[in-house]
This record gives C-alpha cells, sequence and structure tokens, in this order.
C-alpha cells in the first residue's frame, strides 16, 4: 500500500513537471522578417512558416486565382487579398506555439479547409503531450500491475 | 442450473399474439451471440455501482411517454428534409448552406461531442432516418393500434450477415468520397436520401429495424463508442424475466413494439446493439428495465463477446480520423486535391491509400504488437482471440480521436450557422437577422489545448482498457508484457494525431 501511494505521488508530481516545466527554448534574437504567401487552389505556399519568438513578421499574401483571406488561430489576426492583389498583416510574433492559418474568405467548396500553419518557436504543447503520453503509458501498464499485486 | 440458463435451453418460447406479429422469440435470437443470453446474470446490472435514473418519477414518465420522443424525432425530421432541401434546391456554396453546416458543424458536433460519449446511442432512438420505414411497417405513428397492421413482409436478416461488416463496408465507401460529401450540399442531400430509402426498403422487407441494426454506417460507430457511454439500459433482475413467459420486451404488447432492434433485453451486456428506443421499458409490466447512470467505458471492463466485425470497425473509425486529419485538417493541398477529385487518377491513388491504411495496413501493425506481446508473456491464448480481446482498447482511442478532430473544425465554423439560420437556402433571405454574420472561430487558443487533453485521456484509457484484457488471462506480470507493444502501438498512433492536430 505504501509502495502504491509513493508511486502515485511520483506520478503526480512527473505529470505536474511535464505539464508545466519550463523546456529548453531556443536563444534567437527577435528579427524582422517578411514573408510572401500565395494563395491559390485550397492551399497557401509556403504552408508550414517557421518564426522565431519576438519577430516582427509582415505577411504578404498574393492570392492567385480568387479573393483569399488569412485568419491566424490564437491571435486573431486576419487579411485579404483580391484576385492578382497584395495585402499586408504586420503583428509581432509574441506568443509561443503553432497555430493554423485559415483562409477566411469563403473561396470554393474546399475553403473550410484551406488551412496553413504558423510555428512561432517549437510547438510546446505537442513535446509536452507526447511526452505526457508516454509517461502515461508506461503509467498505466506499471500501476495496474501492482494493483494485482496488492493483498 | 437458474432460471436464467434453464430459458436459454427452451427451443423456442409460445407467446400470446402481440402488435407487431411475431407471437414468439425465435431460439435464434435467444442464441444469438449479440443477445449474450447464454450468459448468466447477462443483462443485470453488475456489482459496480449504478444509479437507476427511472427510479425519477419524472423521467420515468418523460421516457415511458411516447410523446417527448416523437417531438424530439419530428424537430430532427424537420432539420432533416430542410437539410435535404437545401442542398437540393439551395445554394451550392457550401459554407453557406443549411444542408452542409446544419449535418456536418451542428449536428455532427452535437454527435461526436455530447452524444455519443455521455449518452451512447441516444441519438438512434430520435433518429429521423428509420421513422418512415417504421411508421410504415408498424401502420402507427404512436403506440400498437388493435387490430392495424403495417405494411412489409417481415422477413427475418439473413443469418449470414448477423453483424456489422456491411456497416463497415458502407462507413469505408462514403469514407473515401468524404471530402466531396463534407463540401458539396447536393451530395449531403443525396446521401442523406439514399439512407431515407434505404431505411424504408429495410422496413418494408425485413422485420424491425434492419437498416439501422446491419446497414446505417453511422449507427455502426454510433454502437462501438456507445459502449464508452455512463448510460446503459439493463434488466434490473433476470430472475424476473425468467419468469415472465411472454417475453413482451420481445415479442411487444399492447403498450408498446418488441425490440426493434431484435435485442433480448435479459441478454444485455454491452450498449452495441441497444437503440434505446425505450419499448423495452414501456412493455415490461414488471417494471424491470433501468436506465442505469454508470462508469464511463464500462462495457469495455468485460471481455466476452468481442468480435472480428467490431474490432475492424475500430480499425477503420481509427485510421479514418487519422487520415481525416492530414487530408482535411493539414497543411497539404496536394491531399486535399487528390481527395476532392473524385474518379481522377491522384483520387483513385488516394483511396486505394485510405483503403489499404485502415484495412490492412493499421490492422496488420497491431496484430505485430500482440504477436510481439504474446510471444514475451508466453501466453497460451490463441492469438486470434488476444487480437480480438486486445483490439477493443481501441475504443476509447478511435472516440478520442474523432471528439479531438472534431473540436477543430466545429470551433472553426460553428459561426456559419447564424448565417444559415437566418438563410438556409442561401437565397438572400434574413428571417432572424443573423444572415450577415461575419465568420468568426471560437475558442481557437484553447482548443488544441482541448485536443490534447482529450487525446492523452483517450490514450491512458486504451492502456488501462489493454491491460485489463490482458489480465483476464494472465497474471500481472505477464499481463504487462502482453499488453505493453499493444499500448506502444497506441502511444504511436496518438503522437501522430497529436502531430497533426496541435504541433
Amino acid at each position: 500500500m505504501k509502495k502504491k501511494l509513493w508511486l502515485v505521488v511520483l506520478i503526480g508530481l512527473a505529470l505536474g513537471a511535464l505539464s508545466f516545466a519550463p523546456l529548453p527554448l531556443s536563444l534567437s534574437q527577435p528579427s524582422e522578417r517578411t514573408i510572401t504567401i500565395h494563395a491559390r487552389s485550397y492551399e497557401y505556399h509556403p504552408a508550414v512558416i517557421r518564426v522565431n519568438p519576438g519577430d516582427t513578421i509582415t505577411f504578404r499574401l498574393i492570392s492567385e486565382d480568387v479573393v483569399h483571406g488569412i485568419y491566424i488561430d490564437g491571435y486573431d489576426l486576419s487579411l485579404e487579398a483580391d484576385p492578382g492583389q497584395t495585402s499586408e498583416l504586420v503583428f509581432t510574433a509574441d506568443r509561443r506555439g503553432s497555430f493554423r492559418l485559415r483562409c477566411s474568405v469563403t473561396c470554393g467548396a474546399l475553403h473550410p479547409f484551406m488551412i496553413g500553419k504558423l510555428e512561432v518557436g517549437p510547438s510546446q504543447l505537442f513535446w509536452r503531450a507526447a511526452l505526457l503520453g508516454g509517461f502515461v503509458s508506461m503509467a498505466v501498464l506499471l500501476i495496474s500491475g501492482l494493483k494485482r499485486e496488492d493483498p | 442450473m437458474n432460471r436464467t440458463e434453464k430459458l436459454v435451453s427452451t427451443e423456442e418460447i409460445r407467446t400470446p399474439p402481440s402488435p407487431n406479429g411475431r407471437k414468439t422469440v425465435p431460439a435464434a435470437i435467444l442464441k444469438d451471440p449479440d443477445s449474450h443470453l447464454l450468459q448468466s446474470g447477462a443483462g443485470t446490472a453488475s456489482s459496480r455501482q449504478r444509479f437507476n435514473l427511472l427510479s425519477l418519477p419524472l423521467l420515468r414518465r418523460l421516457l415511458t411517454s411516447r410523446w417527448p420522443q416523437l417531438a424530439l424525432t419530428l424537430l430532427a425530421l424537420a432539420g432533416f428534409v430542410l437539410a435535404i432541401l437545401s442542398g437540393l434546391v439551395g445554394t451550392p456554396v457550401g459554407s453557406r448552406s443549411f444542408a452542409i453546416i446544419f449535418v456536418w458543424i451542428a449536428w455532427w458536433a452535437l454527435l461526436m461531442l455530447v452524444a455519443v460519449p455521455f449518452l451512447g446511442r441516444a441519438w438512434c432512438s430520435v433518429c429521423p432516418i428509420p421513422m418512415p420505414g417504421e411508421y410504415l411497417q408498424r401502420g402507427a405513428v404512436l403506440g400498437p393500434v388493435e387490430g392495424k397492421t403495417g405494411y412489409g413482409l417481415g422477413w427475418r436478416w439473413p443469418k449470414a450477415l448477423r453483424n456489422i461488416w456491411l456497416q463497415n463496408a458502407a462507413f469505408a465507401l462514403v469514407a473515401v468520397f468524404s471530402t466531396v460529401i463534407l463540401t458539396q450540399p447536393r451530395l449531403t442531400s443525396i446521401i442523406l436520401l439514399v439512407f431515407l430509402f434505404a431505411a424504408i426498403g429495410a422496413s418494408l422487407l425485413f422485420e424491425r429495424r434492419a437498416f439501422c441494426r446491419y446497414l446505417c454506417p453511422v449507427g455502426g460507430f454510433i454502437g462501438l463508442y456507445s459502449q464508452f457511454a455512463p448510460l446503459e439500459v439493463r434488466v434490473i433482475d433476470s430472475n424476473v424475466c425468467a419468469g415472465h413467459a411472454e417475453k413482451t420486451c420481445y415479442t411487444g404488447s399492447q403498450s408498446g413494439y418488441g425490440c426493434p432492434w431484435q435485442v433480448f433485453p435479459l441478454g444485455l451486456v454491452k450498449n452495441t446493439y441497444c437503440g434505446m428506443c425505450m419499448e423495452c421499458l414501456r412493455t415490461c409490466p414488471h417494471e424491470n428495465i433501468a436506465i442505469n447512470l454508470r462508469a464511463f467505458g464500462d462495457d469495455l471492463s468485460r471481455t466476452q463477446h468481442r468480435r472480428l466485425d467490431e474490432v475492424y470497425k475500430a480499425f477503420i473509425m481509427l485510421g479514418s480520423a487519422l487520415l481525416y486529419s492530414a487530408v482535411l485538417l493539414g497543411p497539404w493541398g496536394a491531399l486535399k486535391a487528390a481527395a476532392y477529385s473524385v474518379l481522377s487518377l491522384p483520387w483513385l491513388a488516394y483511396a486505394a491509400v485510405f483503403l489499404v491504411v485502415v484495412l490492412a495496413v493499421l490492422p496488420g501493425i497491431f496484430l505485430l504488437a500482440v504477436w510481439l506481446g504474446h510471444r514475451l508473456a508466453r501466453s497460451t491464448m490463441r492469438l486470434k482471440k488476444a487480437y480480438t480481446s486486445l483490439a477493443y482498447c481501441l475504443v476509447p482511442l478511435g472516440l478520442a480521436f474523432w471528439m479531438a478532430f472534431s473540436l477543430s473544425f466545429v470551433f472553426a465554423n460553428f459561426s456559419y450557422l447564424w448565417r444559415i439560420i437566418s438563410d438556409p437556402f442561401g437565397w438572400g433571405w434574413n428571417l432572424f437577422g443573423t444572415a450577415g454574420a461575419a465568420w468568426q472561430p471560437y475558442l481557437m487558443s484553447y482548443v488544441p489545448y482541448a485536443q490534447a487533453a482529450i487525446l492523452i485521456a483517450g490514450l491512458a484509457w486504451a492502456g488501462k482498457t489493454a491491460k485489463r484484457t490482458a489480465e483476464e488471462a494472465l497474471s500481472s506480470r505477464p499481463a504487462s508484457l502482453q499488453a505493453a507493444p499493444v499500448v506502444a502501438f497506441c502511444l504511436a498512433i496518438t503522437t501522430g494525431m497529436l502531430f497533426l492536430l496541435v504541433a
């Protein structure tokens, strides 16, 4: 019983650490970056954009067929571009993580699934979740084993 | 031998005439593996904690009465008819069509995020698709009417097809066309009409709800995942059933119809095939039916009656959620284009890869995991039995995958609902003053955290189910060894899903 209690405490501490402890982060200096994004046929080029936390970003959106837009999840920012035109959006990448870019203007059948990705530094949520998953898997095997062994 | 065991040895139970026309419980039903009557004590609540909701008099009245159920079904039918009409004569633009937004955003969110995980098959009890066929078959809308018979041949469903392989095939077929179905209103309407006419046809040819039980591709996965729900219909005391010669829960009475789902309530040990239609509640003269609140995933704690067709349903659902997340929610335009360009060469390649992954690759890798665990644990259990049993750990995992997948597009696109409520056909109406509502994603900062939490919870439940399953046949350490590769499989595929949704 004592062994089990210790195990539960250790597992709780490990879960807390995996969820909230700071992860090693990149030490890159913030810079100014201009990224040109081409939008056509339900996709963005580039589809995945990687920037450093703190960067001042200028998105230049060029629509190549119909009216397209970009809405950035988490930042709640958007811009639109008419066909053949260029629109710009300037913002500071002050939130870390991975954020979906969604077309904000109905552009055709697959419009709801026209999605890109903005990565501001490494995705801490993914790595934490993956580590937690690994830990939970081991814990499940271990804990239920001890339960059986208890008199 | 207890009374229940005596009951199943009877070839056929004679009963008085019922409004359903069927006057006996066929021995085949009693011995049907889905009925599980051969399990002594099946159908009754196990020793685990349960609360019978019918002990609340108001709830008993609401559930026994046909009116609340009819009102909800008619409401769903109205939405269903409007969706079909909107798809056929309304705008072809998906995000402005009631057919697309009502079915694939509103209904889907309600189904996958609320109904299935918390209420099991409750949706099936108010689903409008079998309604017209069932009314034709019964010749009545509300309860049985003496001397009144419906239409139809009343054949029994072919024995060889009394499984969910057809539902698996139907889902896989719909799945490869899903990108166009999800985005083209007319196709959504056609699919709904196909379901409707198939249900009517099945009701006129076969007895009871053959469509729901054996054909409906949606019902197949609802049934699988309803095993996780904290709600169940079960018999209170099996001895009462054993002493009840008429078996009105199956044969019907003046108070209600015999089980439309061809399930004998005494035999229920899992939710998969109980449509929660409440007919057994109405027909049991002894008030021996309970609707229990129970722990989540309770059905998964029992390893009896695990079947390969259900296992394949679990693989199809798990693989589909993974592949949909890559195709629909990923940043890869070429994949979307291939999935959308039906019957083109890229689409054929996409469909082939889709089917190979869900029908062969995932089941194959899982088989390797089970085999490896088998060797490590030096288990003497037959590999097929171990495979079938352990694969049920994919039920909570698959449900978590679908919930996480649904969160992405439901919260991103829910605001379209305000527009289509005012203008369901996209004809420029403004019925409620919301036609001009702008698209606005909701809670997208929080959705990835919710997705990660749901996926990890699903993984933990899958691991727990795998370990518990292994412990049925093995002592603790060998059970851990048997389960470990299976848990590793679950971890790998969950990491893949996390990558697609939150990375």
